[in-house]
């Protein structure tokens, strides 16, 4: 029930072919051996990649795991923008709006 | 026998990935420079390239993640991304395990390393080689510098790694290129990608190409993170590279911002042979 959590399970999809597979073929079982939240398992769930984006999931884990997912290239930097108006700001720092920073 | 080569290029993924949506004229002036980077590397003859690149969450995480860590594997493999997304076929590419096991027990005199027979690159690797060494027939000694999951290693650090590469290059027997590859300024996988601070970038380049240490390390990571962006880090590579070519200054073969590359795109070789005032 963490960013890191959200963030391994991103890395261990993106990077291993028998994990993609699981996720293919058995989500929920996959989903079970990672200690996530509701918000966390709804995003994995609705594929919500505004939703990894506002939790801080860093964006070369996400956006790997978008094309994954099928987001063509201005379809996922939308997603990210929506799930900026819908969520609101990033919340963990390193991927925070060029703008918001100080 | 040492170091024959050293020079940085860009790696973002959309340089493949993208290429249809770039302004051709400006695309293939790069794709031209990344091809003569190829025919000044091949006029070596090298042996093997050690890439020092910065990957992002291929091999290494935060359960686990090394400062810097180098290839001795037999092969690697790659890209771990969607071959159609990245446009660059899934193959095998040839390591150098015995160099690589005499590099890192070189460099480890000077400089502490995380070692791995397992690699599989991402668009980090993949990118540069897809240009540089588009037959894959080139024995490759990869090095990660972590860019991605802070704390990350100090700039003084990394020049100081590429220093003691460049002794571990000279006392090894082969011809030796070095190829750093990572930033400079951008917004990469984020809302603000295609953003790209042409002028933080140009400074950048004037300090590296001079070989300028003391300018290179005077960057801080928030000032980086802030003018440059989180992919801004990526500095570390070329800071590596200029530590491994201390002594020389170097040449630009091509800069232009390309926003839908999401990069300032660049390509830049170290002239080995001409020592620095």
């Amino acid at each position: 029930m963490s960013l890191y959590t959200v963030q391994k399970l991103i890395y261990q999809l993106n990077r291993d072919p028998a994990v993609r597979k699981r996720y293919e073929t058995d989500f929920e079982a996959l989903l079970g051996e990672y200690q996530l939240s509701e918000e966390e398992l709804r995003a994995f769930r609705e594929s919500d990649i505004g939703l990894l984006y506002v939790m801080g999931v860093n964006g070369q884990l996400l956006m790997h795991y978008a094309a994954l997912r099928g987001f063509e290239w201005n379809a996922y930097i939308e997603a990210m923008r929506e799930g900026e108006r819908k969520y609101g700001p990033v919340r963990s720092r390193l991927y925070t709006r060029a703008g918001s920073r100080s | 026998m040492s170091l024959v080569f050293a020079g940085v290029c860009s790696h973002a993924p959309g340089i493949t990935g993208r290429k249809d949506r770039a302004d051709p004229v400006v695309r293939d002036a790069f794709y031209a420079s990344y091809d003569r980077m190829r025919q000044a590397i091949e006029a070596q003859r090298p042996d093997a390239l050690v890439v020092i690149g910065a990957e992002h969450f291929a091999n290494f995480f935060m359960n686990n993640m090394p400062a810097i860590c180098v290839g001795m594997g037999e092969h690697y493999e790659g890209p771990i991304e969607d071959e159609v997304w990245l446009g660059i076929k899934h193959t095998r590419v040839p390591g150098a395990p015995e160099l690589s096991k005499r590099l890192i027990t070189d460099v480890m005199q000077d400089i502490d390393l995380a070692y791995a027979q397992e690699w599989k690159f991402d668009h980090g690797i993949m990118v540069p080689l897809s240009f540089l060494t588009p037959r894959y027939d080139l024995p490759i000694v990869p090095v990660n510098i972590n860019c991605q999951g802070p704390p990350l290693i100090p700039l003084k650090r990394c020049y100081e790694f590429g220093r003691a590469l460049r002794r571990a290059c000279d006392r090894a027997a082969e011809r030796i290129a070095v190829v750093g590859t990572g930033g400079i300024s951008h917004w990469p996988a984020s809302p603000d990608s295609g953003k790209i601070n042409e002028p933080w970038d140009r400074e950048f380049l004037q300090h590296f190409l001079s070989n300028d240490r003391e300018a290179l390390l005077a960057y801080r990571d928030e000032d980086t993170w802030r003018d440059a962006g989180q992919g801004g880090l990526e500095i570390r590579t070329f800071v590596a590279l200029a530590g491994t070519a201390e002594g020389a200054t170097g040449e630009l073969w091509f800069y232009a911002p390309i926003a839908i590359f999401s990069v300032g795109c660049t390509i830049a070789v170290m002239n080995l042979a001409k020592r620095a005032a």
